[in-house]
């Protein structure tokens, strides 16, 4: 999160790791209409989404994302691969990373909990519903969640 | 059927308080109340009075415990193959930044603090009624594995 001279996060970093191109728009009004402090970061792939986590190539000056939301199935490297980067990294572990996805296959939902997903949502294929729970993620991660503090790593 | 969820709560006015917004949020729920550290840990493992124990859909952890803390038990939690993937909540009165880190570090699930006016203490509850109980995926329930362990 970004933190102002008085000490308030004024900018809430979201990393949406996504490649569904109506999904990131989808994503992005339903932060907008709720939350307009969200900064909303959109990688395409999985290794974009690393890339950006490590500050590599363009994404030199990314911030650190408050919470990122992980689709599985991605184009290069796939969701799960990406979440067990994360959670094998010792500095990007503690960054809440939410999965958000279409599958509700068991095995998805239980191998994300192994590799230590803090937790698993499914995409509604409903407009209003998935607006919902944009909004009921963005309520529970960014007002009632303590995260980690930390201002940005340029 | 209802979920199964265990308390780890050492002080009784918060035990007694959580239960209540669990019941006023209207949500079907087993709560289960663990004490300490060590009564949290018998009761995942199924040890001494435990030994019928089910396996909880998700937990709620003090950090501040008597005899293991809530920090301990988290990290037996997550190193824990099986108990691992159960989804582990931190409800705490310490806003501490170190206890924040720490507590995603050992890999919690989230990190609530827990309100002291008692209105807001039922809407945290509320929130992870709505968010974890009605929201989220909570890991399948692995009850032909649950038998075998028995």
């Amino acid at each position: 999160m970004t933190i102002n001279a008085s000490g308030e996060d004024v900018l809430k970093e979201v990393l949406l790791v996504e490649d569904s191109p109506g999904d990131v728009r989808l994503t992005r009004e339903a932060f907008r209409d709720f939350d307009q402090t969200v900064r909303l970061h959109v990688a395409m792939d999985g290794v974009d989404a690393i890339a950006f986590l490590r500050h590599e190539g363009h994404y030199a000056n990314a911030p650190r994302p408050d919470f990122i939301l992980l689709d599985l199935n991605l184009p290069k490297m796939d969701g799960r691969e990406v979440l067990a980067c994360i959670k094998k990294d010792e500095s990007l572990k503690t960054i809440p990373t939410i999965i958000l996805t279409t599958s509700d296959a068991e095995v998805d939902i239980a191998k994300s909990y192994q590799l230590q997903a803090n937790c698993y949502l499914i995409k509604p294929v409903q407009l209003d519903e998935f607006e919902n729970l944009i909004k009921s993620t963005s309520d529970f991660w960014l007002t009632k969640v303590k995260l980690k503090q930390q201002t940005q790593a340029r | 059927m209802p979920l199964e969820v265990l308390l780890v709560e050492d002080s009784p006015g918060d035990v007694r308080l959580t239960q209540e917004a669990f019941r006023k949020a209207g949500t079907r729920i087993n709560l289960h109340v663990a004490v300490d550290g060590i009564a949290a840990m018998d009761f995942l493992k199924r040890q001494g009075i435990h030994g019928h124990a089910p396996r909880p859909d998700f937990i709620l952890l003090d950090l501040n415990l008597p005899k293991m803390d809530g920090r301990e038990v988290l990290a037996s939690i997550k190193d824990d193959d099986d108990l691992k993937t159960i989804p582990t909540i931190i409800l705490t009165t310490s806003a501490d930044e170190g206890d924040i880190l720490k507590s995603y570090q050992l890999q919690a699930n989230c990190y609530l603090n827990k309100p002291v006016q008692l209105d807001e203490f039922e809407t945290v509850v509320k929130t992870i009624n709505v968010f974890w109980l009605t929201m989220a995926k909570l890991p399948p329930r692995l009850d032909s594995f649950r038998e075998r362990d028995r």
